[in-house]
């Protein structure tokens, strides 16, 4: 039992460390053959997410956990003598654990569905090395406590998942993926300079400490509001959501459905710099109602914009990437209304819990039925070589196992009951309507025209008489159906258990983003 | 207020001026010009700025950098310069490295596939 | 843990096992229903032919409707809407840019003025 206490109590830079360390053994093992590259690249990924359950299982029971690097152990948190923190530090807690099993999951899948799914191609020793590296980003930006550490994972991030979008140039993706870089690169640069207003007023990078210091001064404006733009344009919301069509439709399917999680892992950073960096010193200037509605807005046009957009687009990738803004627009709404009332305990208690519930529970089951969608849409690009459904048709006669996964992602998107789509989206519109009315309805016509551009891609894809250009399209490798049953699989559990998935994950991370004095605490003691 | 006093406020609100003309210079560079190499570069001009910006918090007149073996023995501990800027300014550059080496690299690909570097005509993803 | 099956949404629930049960009713139902229907049909001969007010059947490929022509109707009528937001998508990057300056400059506009009322 030793060893299992051993990992638990380094469980945070373990969960980091083990795809890091993989990541530049990959070419080595590459030298053996393919086949054990594919299979240590997924065992790294599946060790990881053990690491991640023995570590939410201790945060779950024993609350919320500092990791302290370079100190004689790990939870030294104050060297003594200081009242500041001055070492990295992670802290993991409830929302960290959450995002992190997201991230995890759907790179396992992935990487699955990339055994077979890049068969075609040379090169893969380095693709997987950079494919390790974008979970390394992801994972990073979720676990750390220093927010220049988080701007370093974000780069870290940025760099692998541009190199692959475009790593296999072929038509336009080298535009998709110098795109992606470009905007990435300024919003970093951005940050950093958001990073450095704040440090030169209070001299710490850790989170925690400057959240118990932050005086809300016209400089600390100014950084939350160019932290909260950098993110919300890597996250992709309308009107910053240009690039992300443009990025997802060329990357290769696996990597779009990891490029999903990687804006899910921003959309982790906007929510911890709203809530924790900054919640303390906008309850106190009563301000959060402004910064709510500010995401609410920002929301509100990303689910409107993105579901229209993607109504005339024919390339299968394009619509699903306009439908991935669609969706990013619930989350904000969701917990928008929740820091719009974060101040007001009532309202609070009302509806703005059950609405940042709705909102944090969309994230993970967005990254289930989108990265599925997009690993079908893989499937199909696969199959008949194109992106254009005006050229598709007919496939549902070959591709059975295909067709099956698409209905599942399609039913969940659109939110159809029984699946776990309709859950969290409940969860949103009930609450949203005691906000506001018309935020609700808006919400709910964004859905049903959800529902009625799949219904399009169902049918011009899948559906229709056999096409003599598919007369030999055949099921795609048994690898690539695989990587679409782990996503499915979640997405079935979390459809016929909603209350065990938001009473287990959802709602200790919804309490560690409110309960801002308690990451406070965790490093700096006193109040 | 005197001309001393004048002076020792120019002397310390300079670099924050240049940070200021650095990051706007870049901006404009990134938004008005049509080359792709010279939005590379205003990327880069940014980047800098963004580093001077961080440097710049850290050095105090007269102080002596932060190697406590190097320094001479009868150094004021006051009188270092704030090695933390520092730390965070080089790994800074070697991401810009990293971030204008992979742009760049890019860019020769898209010269291969559209035969120019406008970035008016490289809009195959639009709509 | 005191999970159920039951989601409480704030001012309703949602019971998904439930509605999987109706849903698996309904479908015996169904199927008990479609066990009356008539016997007759054989696969293979006339009766399963496409009947298109007795025209000849097409050629196949032509006979599925492409994505581009479904929605037609609907985007022809939103077009007011839709020229001006496709438009905006103009795939060249220093638009992108101007757009994430822009937004940044009307964030920090709320934040600041927010804090002066």
């Amino acid at each position: 039992m030793q060893f299992v206490e051993f990992i638990s109590t380094h469980a945070p830079i373990l969960i980091l460390a083990i795809p890091l360390i993989c990541a530049f053994l990959t070419p080595l093992v590459s030298r053996i053959s393919d086949k054990a590259r594919n299979i240590f690249v997924t065992c790294a990924i599946a060790l990881s997410l053990a690491t991640a359950v023995l570590l939410a299982l201790d945060i779950y029971a024993n609350g919320a956990r500092t990791y302290v690097f370079g100190a004689t152990s790990p939870g030294i948190v104050l060297p003594s003598g200081m009242n500041l923190p001055i070492r990295i530090m992670y802290e993991v807690d409830g929302m960290s654990i959450f995002m992190v099993f997201i991230s995890l999951i759907v790179a396992l899948g992935a990487s699955i569905y990339s055994w077979a799914a890049t068969d075609k191609y040379t090169g893969k020793d380095r693709y997987y090395t950079l494919l390790l590296l974008m979970v390394v980003g992801m994972l990073g930006m979720e676990l750390t406590g220093d927010i220049f550490n988080m701007f370093v994972f974000f780069e870290i991030l940025s760099i692998s998942s541009s190199a692959l979008t475009a790593y296999y140039i072929e038509g336009d993706s080298a535009e998709g993926g110098l795109k992606y870089m470009l905007l990435s690169a300024i919003g970093g640069l951005f940050v950093l300079i958001a990073i450095t207003l704040l440090y030169s007023q209070y001299n710490v990078l850790n989170m925690a400490a400057l959240a118990s210091s932050i005086q809300y001064t016209t400089l600390d404006i100014v950084a939350l509001g160019i932290l909260m733009t950098g993110f919300v344009m890597k996250c992709g919301a309308v009107p910053l959501h240009m690039v992300t069509p443009d990025a997802y439709t060329v990357s290769p399917a696996n990597i779009t459905a990891m490029l999903v999680t990687a804006s899910q892992a921003c959309l982790y950073a906007l929510f911890r710099v709203s809530f924790t960096l900054f919640g303390k010193s906008i309850i106190e200037n009563m301000t959060y109602g402004t910064v709510g509605i500010i995401l609410i807005v920002i929301g509100v046009l990303s689910m409107f914009v993105g579901v229209t957009m993607a109504l005339p687009q024919h390339d299968v990738k394009r619509l699903m990437a306009y439908h991935a803004v669609s969706q990013t627009g619930y989350m904000l709404l969701g917990v928008g209304v929740g820091l719009a009332v974060m101040g007001d305990s009532s309202q609070m208690d009302a509806f703005g819990y059950k609405a940042m519930e709705g909102g944090i529970f969309h994230i993970i089951n967005h990254a289930m039925y989108k990265g599925l969608l997009f690993l079908t849409a893989g499937a199909m690009l696969y199959m008949t070589g194109t992106r254009d459904l005006n050229k598709m048709g007919g496939l549902g006669h070959k591709m059975p196992w295909t067709a099956g996964f698409f209905i599942i992602g399609a039913l969940a998107i659109s939110g159809v009951p029984p699946m776990n789509g309709f859950a969290s989206k409940l969860l949103i519109y009930e609450s949203v309507y005691q906000f506001s009315p018309l935020l609700s309805i808006i919400a709910m016509v964004v859905s049903i025209l959800t529902l009625a551009s799949f219904v399009k891609v169902f049918h011009s894809a899948f559906m229709g008489p056999q096409l003599s250009d598919y007369r030999n399209a055949k099921e795609v490798p048994k690898s690539m159906i695989v990587g679409m049953c782990v996503l499915a699989a979640v997405i079935v559990v979390f459809s016929l258990f909603p209350d065990w998935a938001v009473k287990t994950i959802v709602d200790p991370a919804v309490d560690a983003l409110l309960n801002n004095a308690g990451y406070v605490h965790n490093v700096v003691g006193g109040a | 207020m005197n001309a001393e006093t004048i002076l020792e406020l120019i002397y310390a609100y300079t670099p924050f001026a240049c940070v200021a003309a650095l990051i706007i210079l870049g901006l404009y560079c990134c938004i008005v010009r049509r080359n792709i190499i010279k939005i590379i570069l205003g990327v880069s001009v940014i980047e800098s700025g963004a580093n001077l910006f961080l440097i710049a918090h850290g050095y105090r007149t007269g102080s002596v950098a932060p190697i406590y073996t190097l320094s001479p023995s009868d150094t004021n501990p006051l009188n270092y310069a704030l090695p933390i800027p520092q730390a965070l300014t080089l790994t800074s550059i070697v991401i810009g490295v990293a971030v204008a080496a992979l742009m760049l690299s890019l860019a020769i690909h898209i010269y291969r596939k559209y035969g120019t570097l406008d970035v008016r005509k490289i809009t195959k993803l639009k709509g | 843990m005191d999970a159920s099956l039951t989601l409480e949404t704030g001012s309703g629930f949602w019971t998904p096992v439930l509605l999987l049960l109706g849903l698996v009713v309904c479908i015996v139902l169904v199927l008990i229903i479609r066990a009356f229907g008539e016997k007759s049909y054989k696969r293979g001969t006339e009766q399963t032919k496409p009947f298109l007010s007795g025209n000849a059947e097409g050629n196949k490929d032509a006979m599925h409707v492409r994505a581009g022509n479904i929605y037609w109707g609907f985007l022809e009528a939103l077009k007011g809407y839709y020229t001006p937001t496709v438009g905006a998508h103009t795939g060249d990057v220093t638009d992108y840019l101007i757009w994430y300056i822009g937004v940044m400059a009307v964030v920090l506009g709320i934040l600041l003025v927010g804090v002066l009322l």
